[in-house]
């Protein structure tokens, strides 16, 4: 359980490691388009990781990066034609951005260095952590978003009609700005935090 | 049956209105990672240039003369991909033997544009508008230069920002990422442009 936590927040693929900064940038325009994105993220990376592991004794080193970006394609456009039937409003705002998790840094950094070593449950629990680390992220960053720049969460209106929304966050700008301010604030934390336990 | 004002639309469009690291959000990765000094961030969109023109002609072809006759279009995010790795070695391994000194300045940044996502994310956009051949070996050039253009200026911008006093805890990536959305903010004025 603290291995799981410690993934989720201490090893965050997007506030710590850096990676998948497409998606996490575009996508987080509202709290809806965030969880969807971050949870079909997270279902191709359970499902790659744990592909990549069950056959790492197979794949030849040599082809491996080309092999697990087949295998990862293959569950990407599994996902991409299942939302499309189920939820295709989410699929339609996504847009672009679903078959482009085929190219996240984050799917591909765990096949090498996480499930091409490991056993298979192993690996598909470290694609549920990392996949919850990365959906957590994006909420953070869309309901930031989301609440500033339209005043409402989920769709639902939070600061009342006094509050002038400034439409400024949910444009591009924005995604850049509040990426970077969360990541000053995580920052402070951290040397504070440092600070208090030395 | 060319259309040059087509053509020079959609040139403007992608480079200017719609710039794809800084209004679309593709290839954010080597945009931010690659973009401490404005020699290496040229030479990496000179590669990304390159090797974007060629997948958004390539990836054309696979689609019109292999997936729609074959009714294989589920089939795009796959065949699409594997073409722009196939490209990516093809042309690593030619600029190896053809021009040692170019491969030896663009040599490391090659393989990453495999995952850069503005490559396959401009060959998905071809299909998707419908685009042409010509069509859409332009839209592929001009979302490389647009690419080239953003992390060309930004490169400027972190170059600076090095030098400059900024407290503690947001210098590095959240200072740099604070800049790109301003220079983000300032391409936001292209996009009452309609052409």
């Amino acid at each position: 359980m603290k291995a799981f936590f410690k993934k989720m927040f201490a090893e965050n693929p997007v506030f710590v490691l850096l990676l998948g900064m497409c998606p996490t940038l575009g996508t987080s325009t509202s709290v809806i388009n965030g969880l969807g994105m971050g949870l079909s993220a997270t279902a191709v990376l359970i499902c790659s990781n744990l592909f990549i592991s069950i056959l790492r004794k197979f794949i030849p080193a040599k082809i491996r990066i080309a092999s697990y970006i087949v295998i990862i394609a293959g569950f990407v456009t599994a996902v991409d034609m299942a939302l499309k039937a189920y939820l295709p409003e989410i699929s339609a705002s996504l847009g672009v951005f679903i078959p482009l998790i085929v190219v996240n840094c984050i799917i591909l950094a765990r096949a090498e260095s996480f499930a091409s070593k490991n056993t298979p449950g192993k690996s598909a629990i470290d694609g549920l952590c990392m996949g919850l680390g990365f959906t957590a992220a994006l909420v953070i960053l869309s309901a930031i978003r989301e609440l500033l720049g339209n005043g409402t969460l989920l769709g639902f209106p939070v600061l009342g009609s006094s509050y002038p929304p400034a439409i400024m966050m949910i444009l591009p700008p924005g995604g850049f700005i509040v990426l970077g301010v969360v990541l000053g604030v995580i920052n402070l934390m951290r040397t504070r935090g440092g600070a208090k336990n030395g | 049956m060319v259309d040059a004002g087509k053509l020079f639309s959609i040139l403007i469009t992608t480079l200017l209105v719609e710039n794809f690291v800084l209004v679309k959000f593709l290839g954010c990765c080597p945009f931010l990672g690659v973009s401490k000094k404005t020699d290496t961030a040229l030479a990496m969109g000179m590669a990304v240039t390159f090797v974007m023109a060629l997948a958004s002609a390539m990836s054309w072809l696979v689609n019109e003369y292999i997936l729609v006759p074959f009714h294989l279009e589920y089939l795009q995010t796959i065949a699409f991909i594997l073409v722009i790795a196939a490209l990516v070695q093809i042309v690593e391994m030619a600029i190896m033997k053809l021009s040692p000194p170019l491969y030896s300045s663009l040599g490391i940044y090659l393989p990453l544009i495999t995952t850069n996502c503005a490559v396959l994310g401009v060959a998905i956009l071809n299909v998707q508008k419908s685009y042409n051949f010509l069509e859409s070996l332009v839209s592929g050039i001009a979302a490389a230069l647009s690419f080239t253009l953003a992390i060309w200026l930004f490169a400027g911008v972190r170059e600076r920002l090095e030098t400059s006093n900024i407290p503690s805890f947001m210098k590095g990536m959240p200072i740099a990422l604070v800049s790109a959305g301003l220079i983000a903010m300032a391409f936001l004025g292209f996009s009452g442009m309609k052409l």
